[in-house]
C-alpha cells in the first residue's frame, strides 16, 4: 500500500531540470531519508510534494488521491505536514500555547468566539503531543527561550497537531548542537514507530540517516540515483562516486 | 504637595484616555498591519451617539449604545473598506485618512462645528480630598475605567482562543495563516474592540471636558499615535506604560513650564525613545 506516491515528477526552470523524472513510493510506517549533494533538488522536491511549486510534469498522489493541482493548505488538510529548514515557532507564546494554537487550528474551533483557550480537549491533546516530542518539562516556557534543538522538537509538535499521515522533515538536525542530536533523533524515530505515519526526511548527517531510515533515496542533479536499504545504498558504487565521492 | 497630587491624578486621567485610544490602535496595527487614521472617528461616534441618546435613554444606557455604535463602526470599517485593501498599504492609509475627514465633516454638518455640552454622572463633579489636594472625581472615573479595560483586555488576550490567535498573529501573521487559521475574523474582532475602546474614550473624554466637538477625536488621536509608538506596536501593556508616561509628562510640563511646552515635551520624549529603543518600550529589537 502506498501513502505517498511521486510519479515521474519533473520540474524545470526554462530548459534546466531541477527535479528530473523522480518516482518514489512510500508505505505506511515507512521512514525514507532523502540525501544528495547541495543543489541536488531535495528541497525543490519537497516544495513540489507540499504544493509550494507545481511540477512541470508528473503526478503526486496522497493516499491514492491525485493532489498535483491542490494548494498547500488543501494538502495539509489531506494529511501532509512539513517543516522548513529555518525554525518557525511563535517565540513570544509559551510552548503549550504554540501547540494549543495548532490544535485549535486543526479542530477548526479556533474561532468559536468566546470559549476559553484552555478548553479541556485542546489541553489534553496538546499535552499528548508535548509528551510525544518530549517537551513536557518546557510547557510553561516561552518558545523564544528554548534551545535550538528544543525549538525543532516544538516545530514537530506543531506539525503533529495537524494529525498528518505523511511528514516531510527538511533538515531537522540543521543548527542543532551535537549534544542535542541524540534526543532529537529519538523523537523523530518515535514519529513512525507503530503510528502508521510516514516520514520523508532530508538530512545531511549520514549517521542519523543510516540510524533512522528504512530506505535511503539518493538525489543527484535532480534525478533519483537509487532508493534502497541503507546498506545497499552505501554499497552502491554509482552512489559512492556521485555522492560520497564529491564530499558533503 | 497638593499641587503634585492633583497634577499626578490629572495626568493619569489624561493617560487613561490615551490608553483607551492607543490600545485599540496598537492591536489593529500589530495584528492587521493597518495604520488606522479613522480611529479618531470611532471616538467621535461613541461620544456623539451617547450625547444624542442620553436625554432619551438615560446616561448608563446611552454610554452602552455609544460604545456599541463605535464597535459597530470599527467592524464595518474593516469589513467594507479595509478588507479589500490588505495587500495595498498606500490605498489603505488613504482610505482611513479620507474616512476620518469625511466623518468629521459629517458630524459638523449634522450637529454643527460648535462644542456641545456633554452629560456626566452627577458624582463626577464632586471633589475628594487626597493628601491635602482637592481632586475632582472625574479623574477617578477615567483612571478606574482604564484600569478595568486594561485588566479585561489582558485577560481576554491571555485566556481566550481569540486572544491566543491575536497574540500569535501580532508576532507572525503569515505563520498563523500557514497553520490553517483564518485570521480575517480576528482582524474584524480587533477593529470592533478598538472601536469600542475608542468610543469609550470619546465618552469619558466628553465627560472630562464636559463638552464634545467634531474635531475632538482627531486631536486626541495624535497623542494616542505617539503613545502607540513609544509603547511598542501590538503591545497592550506597553501602551498602558507609555500612556501613563505621556500623560504625566504633559501635565507637569504644562503646569511648570511655558504654555504649550507639555505637548512639545511629549514629542521630545518620542524622539528620545525612538533613538534608544526604536521598537518602543515593549517592542523587540528588530534585526537590520
Amino acid at each position: 500500500m502506498t501513502v505517498l506516491a511521486v510519479e515521474g515528477v519533473s520540474w524545470r526552470i526554462g530548459a534546466v531540470p531541477i527535479v528530473d523524472d523522480v518516482t518514489l513510493h512510500l508505505a505506511p510506517d515507512e521512514f525514507v531519508a532523502l540525501i544528495g549533494p547541495n543543489g541536488a533538488g531535495k528541497t525543490s522536491l519537497f516544495n513540489l510534494i507540499s504544493g509550494l511549486r507545481r511540477p512541470t510534469s508528473g503526478r503526486i498522489l496522497l493516499g491514492g488521491r491525485d493532489v498535483t493541482g491542490l494548494a498547500p493548505y488543501r494538502r495539509a488538510r489531506s494529511g501532509l505536514g512539513r517543516t522548513f529548514q529555518t525554525s518557525a515557532v511563535f517565540g513570544s507564546l509559551t510552548v503549550t500555547e504554540n501547540v494549543a494554537l495548532a490544535v485549535q487550528a486543526r479542530r477548526g474551533g479556533a474561532l468559536r468566539a468566546w470559549r476559553r483557550g484552555s478548553d479541556r480537549d485542546v489541553t489534553v491533546r496538546s499535552a499528548q503531543i508535548l509528551a510525544e516530542v518530549r517537551l513536557e518539562h518546557r510547557a510553561g516556557r516561552t518558545a523564544g527561550s528554548l534551545a535550538h534543538g528544543e525549538k525543532r522538537k516544538l516545530e514537530i509538535a506543531l506539525l503533529l497537531a495537524g494529525d498528518p499521515r505523511v511528514l516531510l522533515l527538511d533538515e531537522p538536525m540543521a543548527g542543532v548542537s551535537a549534544e542535542d542530536v541524540p534526543a532529537l533523533v529519538e523523537v523523530i524515530r518515535g514519529l513512525t514507530a507503530g503510528t502508521g505515519r510516514t516520514v520523508l526526511m532530508v538530512e545531511h548527517h549520514m549517521d542519523v540517516v543510516l540510524d533512522l531510515a528504512d530506505r535511503v533515496a539518493v538525489l543527484h542533479h535532480g534525478a533519483l540515483l537509487a532508493c534502497d536499504t541503507p546498506a545497499a545504498v552505501m554499497a552502491d558504487a554509482f552512489v559512492q562516486h556521485a555522492y560520497l565521492g564529491e564530499g558533503l | 504637595m497638593s499641587t503634585v497630587v492633583l497634577l499626578t491624578l490629572t495626568g493619569l486621567g489624561l493617560a487613561a484616555l490615551y490608553f483607551l485610544i492607543a490600545s485599540g490602535l496598537s492591536l489593529v496595527f500589530g495584528l492587521a498591519g493597518v495604520l488606522n487614521f479613522a480611529h479618531g472617528l470611532f471616538l467621535s461616534v461613541g461620544a456623539y451617539v451617547t450625547w444624542w441618546a442620553a436625554p432619551h435613554l438615560g446616561l448608563p444606557l446611552a454610554v452602552v449604545s455609544g460604545v456599541a455604535a463605535a464597535a459597530a463602526t470599527g467592524a464595518l470599517t474593516e469589513l467594507v473598506l479595509i478588507r479589500p485593501l490588505y495587500t495595498r498599504h498606500t490605498e489603505q492609509v488613504l482610505v482611513t485618512v479620507g474616512l476620518s475627514l469625511a466623518g468629521v465633516a459629517l458630524l459638523q454638518s449634522v450637529w454643527g462645528a460648535d462644542a456641545r455640552v456633554f452629560p456626566r454622572p452627577e458624582w463626577a463633579s464632586h471633589v475628594t480630598g487626597v493628601l491635602g489636594a482637592q481632586v475632582p472625581d472625574d479623574r477617578f472615573l477615567l483612571i478606574g475605567a482604564a484600569v478595568l479595560v486594561l485588566v479585561a483586555l489582558l485577560a481576554f488576550l491571555r485566556f481566550t482562543r481569540y486572544g491566543l490567535v491575536i497574540r500569535a498573529g501580532v508576532e507572525n501573521r503569515a505563520m498563523v495563516r500557514a497553520l490553517g487559521i483564518d485570521v480575517r475574523t480576528a482582524f474584524t474582532l480587533v477593529f470592533a474592540i478598538g472601536g469600542a475602546l475608542a468610543g469609550l474614550a470619546g465618552i469619558l473624554g466628553g465627560m472630562y471636558f464636559t463638552s464634545v466637538s467634531p474635531g475632538q477625536g482627531v486631536s486626541l488621536l495624535i497623542f494616542a499615535f505617539i503613545v502607540v509608538v513609544i509603547g511598542g506596536l501590538g503591545s497592550v501593556t506597553g501602551s498602558a506604560v507609555a500612556a501613563a508616561g505621556v500623560g504625566l509628562l504633559q501635565q507637569f510640563v504644562n503646569y511648570y513650564g511655558a504654555a504649550g511646552a507639555g505637548d512639545v515635551s511629549v514629542v521630545a520624549l518620542l524622539a528620545v525613545v525612538l533613538l534608544l529603543r526604536p521598537a518602543g518600550i515593549a517592542g523587540k529589537a528588530v534585526a537590520a
